[in-house]
């Protein structure tokens, strides 16, 4: 009688129902938009860490990111991390910003990824068009479907100039984004390396495999203490300090997150106000419930079921519109990002906002007086 | 203090409230609604309690329902002494031996007849089937067999009331307190609470008290309280083998004052 009563209590003002999920709705949309554009983001920073085969990273000392590390490591670092007990394989890799001269004039900026493919350090991913023998010819570069515009070309076999060297385009990715839009361009270690003008030893990663059962913070301890101008980091450290520099520093972050909160308490306030008006209508069934015999919690239940439908409805509708705005996200510069667990969360913060909402109601029904029965 | 003890001589009493003081508000504005109230119920008789309006009806049928508490004086109902308890005892109290019928029946609106009186029942654990089936039971047992899925906004006034007299004994209490039971109702209605009060009364042993000022409601009584200013002031009874309508003429001929 609880779920009954509160469904009846709802759909006796449809109007006030309407507000409430409309409340609901926006607030899940708003919320899913900013944290679907927050793990967007995270995922497009970290996209080159995640796909990287290492169990650490040797970066120079305070790499801020994927992005920041400059050309600073050599072979000197690389046989002292392999002489490191545990082990198993270092590959370097390079990273560098450079000038992209598109075909037709201008420019714009780019990514170049240096890596020998059959070191299996760090893969292209998601080859739409060529293969990575492909891309291991003459002068080739991988580059993603959806930056062509930008870079001027109009697909495979296209040619431009970048940083000090031609590149002619012999594969290409799909859905392999920048989060600081400049796109990457995938290379061989050595072509990178004659882009950049850089000598041959010249590294920005390493990429350390461990021996199978070696302890990996030892491993990183005894790095660090052989290696004085460079630093191990776990695939943790580095994804993390990479998320760091791009959303917070930058403060992109922080207005997402912000926006999520900003969202979550729009929604609160407005169903909060829609419940507790609803109870304020119901006050005298509230009452006559009490002058029965029922306990204060029977009512509090009743309230909470009436938050508990709005959540669940407010909830399904928002996901809703907000799958059909992920969808509709993915062809653009940051594509929204839903997962199941993002949406379990979203349903659960649904939840304990309707709850909250509840306190005020709660509060109200709290004061009742049964006495009220006999006056009406 | 004038105190006048109301009950039925040979039964055991269910509810006994003895010298009941309420006092509402504080001050000069301090106003005494009981004055040194006792009154027994015993099961299988219906009792009015009649007096003028301001006259502390009310507020003693909220004292006997565990609404209220008294300043002073005590309270016992089914044995239990009710003086210092919690609001959620009171409640438990409530559950366990009382059913209210209100003037304005108090249904839900947004429930029909059949879930009306289910709620009562889910309040106090009472679910599911049985529930359903009791509900049903003492819907067509007040005569409403026909109407079980119709909203109060369908029901007639009689109806309504007789709804929520079926909300009342579902749970089968020992004491029924209505508050002004017929005073929303025409003659035809009221004669139909009334009766179905005093079966309730009789068949069920139950101890029903009725609030009103309704004179029509005297030939239903088995015992007649008068309250006037926070006392009770009379009681008639009706004696042995009396039919209903005399005693409507007997308390005009009898009514005694403490």
């Amino acid at each position: 009688m609880i779920l009954t009563l509160a469904i009846r209590n709802l759909l006796h003002d449809r109007v006030r129902l309407a507000v409430t999920l409309i409340g609901i709705l926006f607030s899940i949309v708003l919320v899913a938009v900013q944290l679907g554009l927050y793990l967007g983001a995270s995922r497009m920073i970290t996209s080159n860490i995640d796909h990287a085969d290492a169990d650490l990273f040797l970066t120079t000392f305070g790499a801020k990111s994927f992005e920041d590390g400059g050309l600073l490591l050599t072979d000197r670092e690389r046989h002292q991390a392999l002489a490191t007990p545990g082990v198993q394989s270092v590959v370097p890799i390079l990273v560098m910003f450079a000038e992209w001269r598109k075909p037709a004039g201008g420019s714009t900026r780019v990514v170049v990824i240096g890596s020998d493919f059959e070191d299996k350090g760090l893969v292209p991913w998601a080859l739409e068009q060529g293969t990575l023998e492909d891309i291991k010819s003459p002068d080739a570069v991988a580059v993603d479907k959806s930056y062509l515009e930008e870079l001027g070309i109009s697909g495979i076999g296209d040619s431009a100039q970048a940083a000090m060297g031609r590149v002619k385009v012999r594969a290409l990715t799909q859905g392999v984004r920048s989060f600081t839009q400049s796109p990457y361009a995938y290379t061989t270690l050595n072509r990178a390396r004659q882009l950049f003008g850089a000598e041959a030893d010249r590294s920005t990663f390493f990429l350390i495999k461990l021996v199978p059962g070696a302890d990996l913070k030892t491993v990183k301890a005894d790095l660090s203490s052989r290696l004085e101008s460079a630093e191990a980091l776990t695939k943790e450290e580095f994804r993390d300090r990479s998320l760091v520099q791009w959303l917070f520093r930058t403060g992109a972050g922080i207005a997402l997150i912000g926006g999520a909160l900003l969202g979550s308490l729009v929604g609160t306030v407005i169903v909060a106000q829609t419940l507790y008006s609803s109870t304020k209508d119901h006050i005298h069934e509230f009452a006559t419930l009490r002058a029965l015999g029922s306990s204060a919690s029977y009512i509090h239940k009743v309230i909470l079921a009436q938050a508990g439908v709005s959540a669940v409805c407010g909830y399904l509708l928002g996901m809703s519109i907000a799958l059909i705005i992920v969808y509709v996200s993915q062809g653009s510069a940051l594509p929204l990002v839903m997962t199941p667990n993002l949406a379990f969360w979203l349903f659960a913060l649904t939840v304990a906002m309707c709850a909250i909402s509840a306190l005020s109601a709660i509060f109200k029904v709290t004061k009742i007086d049964p006495a009220t029965v006999f006056s009406r | 203090m004038t105190k006048t003890l109301v009950t039925a001589p040979d039964a055991t009493p269910v509810l006994e409230c003895e010298n009941a003081v309420k006092e509402l508000g504080q001050g000069a504005g301090l106003v005494v609604a009981l004055n040194g109230v006792s009154i027994k119920l015993v099961p299988g008789e219906l009792t009015l309690l009649m007096g003028p309006s301001g006259s502390g009806k009310t507020t003693l049928l909220s004292i006997l329902g565990c609404i209220m508490q008294p300043t002073s004086g005590t309270l016992k109902i089914a044995g239990q002494t009710v003086a210092g308890l919690s609001a959620e005892e009171l409640a438990k109290i409530r559950r366990d031996h009382i059913g209210f019928i209100f003037q304005s029946y108090n249904l839900f609106p947004t429930l029909n007849a059949i879930e009306n009186v289910r709620i009562a029942l889910d309040v106090r654990g009472i679910t599911g089937f049985t529930a359903t089936s009791r509900a049903e039971d003492v819907l067509r047992d007040v005569g409403l067999g026909h109407r079980l899925t119709n909203y109060p906004g369908n029901l007639s006034g009689g109806e309504q009331q007789r709804v929520a007299v079926a909300r009342a004994i579902a749970s089968s209490p020992s004491i029924v307190l209505a508050d002004e039971p017929t005073a929303a109702l025409d003659s035809e209605n009221g004669h139909a609470v009334m009766a179905l009060l005093s079966r309730i009364a009789k068949e069920q042993k139950r101890s029903v008290l009725a609030v009103t000022h309704d004179p029509r409601t005297l030939g239903y009584a088995d015992r007649v309280v008068r309250i006037e200013d926070g006392k009770i002031v009379g009681e008639e009874r009706r004696p042995e083998g009396l039919n209903a309508p005399e005693i409507t003429d007997l308390t005009k001929r009898r009514k005694l004052h403490a």
